[in-house]
């Protein structure tokens, strides 16, 4: 099973992120399942919010939340700590958009630079892609059928090519 | 058609399929989206229903019960302080053989305030006459929606189709939503007697003395104990409509050769299978019952599936404070009947919405299998 942890803050997309995440895999045939729950409570523009993807070859029986993660995925640099590599499995990764922080356990990437020049105001598409690029279980087709499916129509286009303008940085 | 969805939004579709004539709500966390998504259904016509945006939810089911007197399918959901505002009505519902549907999303009642889920809301209501059901997925919540239509219809007693808060009600997973061709072949329109018509009047809703109050509250108990039969039959027809099979009032899960067998209800059960092939794996005979229905009570069902065992063990999410958990009061009253003498032990955990994790599972199966106190709470030692 691949276990995803999601942070951002409310408004960032971070469950939406999970969400696409989710539906994109569970799509792709019937040996493919998913689950995708965000951190149960009141929703508060701003404040932290951590979303969960589970990913597996077979029904997701475990509903609880992800203890070890093989990704952790940040969308907003400021709710990055040292403290979250205790949530990674062995090999897992972070990934965070920002421009400033990197190590071995760490793929940053400046997701707020092609925000701007897509003229997007949420980065979670766009970690979407790199996710893709990164981990290879969804491909970039998956994504964006996901986003056909449950994004309304007229943000569609713009972050369908947020996914693939990041998975192309990633694979450059 | 398959589609990603959460536990309400599951159980929204299965509505929609049901199509009841009338939908009064008031919305409450963690039900709130299941009333959304049937409301923007109205509006955007996909669902034709009058969805009537009631000031309480005393009034949400006085309201369903008005509609149902009127000979219409009814629809409402709430949970937790909700169900308990409205238990008044419960009551009313079921004595007047109303066959209303209600979502219950199963959450925590105050004090201390509390959002996140735990059964306490539903399992306070076990006598009030109506059936409960617990799903434990989302899947199993869309077609509870419309199976629970042709139950309730089929023995004139309203049905409660019990989610757990957020842990199923919020969380997002493969549905497949049958096509309206299918669904109104298995659930034709709702047809009664038990109605107000100009053409045949009849006496509704009245009182009854001591003379007859008894010989009522004897037919609803037979309604009850008859829907076991009518669930039966529900999960035929289901099955050769939609293809999709249910296992009746219990879902065993390798209790066939089980020493140690865990009993429980609701979305828990998955994690409970899950520990259950872990232990397998290191050689340990254990399995697990799901109860799927609390009232009508599976009692010949459980004895069946648990006869054979060593000791059994139900974790529940609820506590009747004084005794212990109520679902272990029935399964106990359940063994005595089979005259099955064995050790059983019960397990209050997940008050207030707190995590049952695997690790739990696991350690309660290492104190039925080697002794434990009668009622246990995970995670407090008490001396």
């Amino acid at each position: 099973m691949t276990e995803i942890i999601w942070l951002g803050r409310g408004g960032q997309g971070a469950f939406t992120a999970a969400k696409l995440l989710g539906a994109a895999y569970a799509d792709k045939g019937s040996e493919n399942y998913a689950l995708a729950f965000p951190s149960f409570g009141p929703e508060r523009r701003g404040a932290p919010v951590t979303a969960f993807t589970k990913l597996s070859s077979k029904p997701v029986l475990d509903r609880s939340e992800t203890e070890k993660a093989d990704h952790i995925i940040i969308l907003d640099d400021t709710l990055y700590s040292d403290q979250l590599k205790k949530l990674l499995k062995n090999n897992g990764k972070i990934i965070v958009n920002s421009r400033k922080i990197a190590d071995d356990k760490i793929i940053s990437f400046d997701c707020d630079s092609i925000a701007s020049e897509l003229r997007l105001p949420t980065v979670n598409t766009i970690l979407l892609g790199i996710f893709s690029a990164v981990s290879g279980a969804v491909s970039v087709e998956d994504i964006e059928r996901s986003i056909d499916g449950y994004m309304p129509e007229k943000i569609r286009e713009k972050n369908k090519q947020a996914v693939r303008r990041s998975a192309e940085e990633v694979l450059k | 058609m398959k589609k990603f969805l959460s536990g309400n939004e599951a159980f929204a579709e299965g509505i929609r399929l049901a199509r009841p004539a009338i939908i009064s709500a008031y919305p409450i966390t963690p039900q709130t989206i299941v009333v959304e998504r049937l409301s923007e259904m109205v509006e955007c016509g996909s669902l034709r229903s009058e969805f009537i945006h009631v000031e309480s939810e005393h009034s949400a089911l006085s309201c369903a019960m008005g509609a149902s007197a009127a000979g219409v399918r009814a629809f409402t959901a709430t949970s937790s302080q909700g169900l308990l505002y409205m238990a008044e009505c419960l009551y009313y519902a079921s004595g007047g053989r109303f066959p209303i549907v209600m979502m219950n999303a199963n959450r925590s009642t105050a004090l201390p305030w509390n959002i996140y889920g735990d059964q306490r809301d539903s399992i306070s209501q076990l006598d009030s006459g109506w059936i409960q059901a617990y799903a434990e997925n989302a899947q199993e919540s869309l077609d509870l929606a419309l199976m629970s239509y042709y139950i309730a219809e089929k023995t004139s007693t309203p049905f409660m189709v019990n989610l757990d808060g957020f842990v199923l009600t919020h969380t997002y997973e493969e549905v497949d939503i049958p096509d309206e061709e299918q669904a109104d072949k298995f659930l034709p329109p709702y047809e009664t007697d038990n109605k107000l018509d100009l053409d045949d009047p009849k006496n509704m809703a009245f009182s009854a003395g001591p003379d007859y109050n008894y010989i009522f509250k004897f037919k609803e108990h037979q309604a009850l104990l008859n829907a076991k039969k009518i669930i039966k039959k529900a999960e035929k027809d289901f099955a050769e409509i939609f293809g999709r099979k249910y296992s009746g009032l219990i879902e065993n899960y390798k209790t066939e050769d089980a020493e140690f067998i865990l009993i429980t209800i609701g979305s828990i059960a998955g994690l409970c299978r899950k520990t259950v092939d872990k232990l397998r794996a290191e050689g340990r005979k254990v399995g697990v019952v799901r109860l799927r229905y609390l009232r009508p009570f599976p009692t010949a069902e459980l004895v069946g599936s648990v006869k054979n065992a060593k000791a059994v063990g139900v974790p529940e999410k609820d506590i009747s404070f004084g005794n212990e958990g109520t679902v272990f009061t029935n399964v106990n009253s359940a063994l005595f009947q089979g005259k099955i003498a064995i050790p059983s032990y019960n397990f209050i955990g997940g008050l207030g919405g707190k995590n049952i994790s695997h690790e739990d599972i696991e350690n309660i199966f290492d104190l039925i299998e080697n002794g434990a106190e009668r009622v246990n709470f995970i995670g407090i030692e008490v001396e």
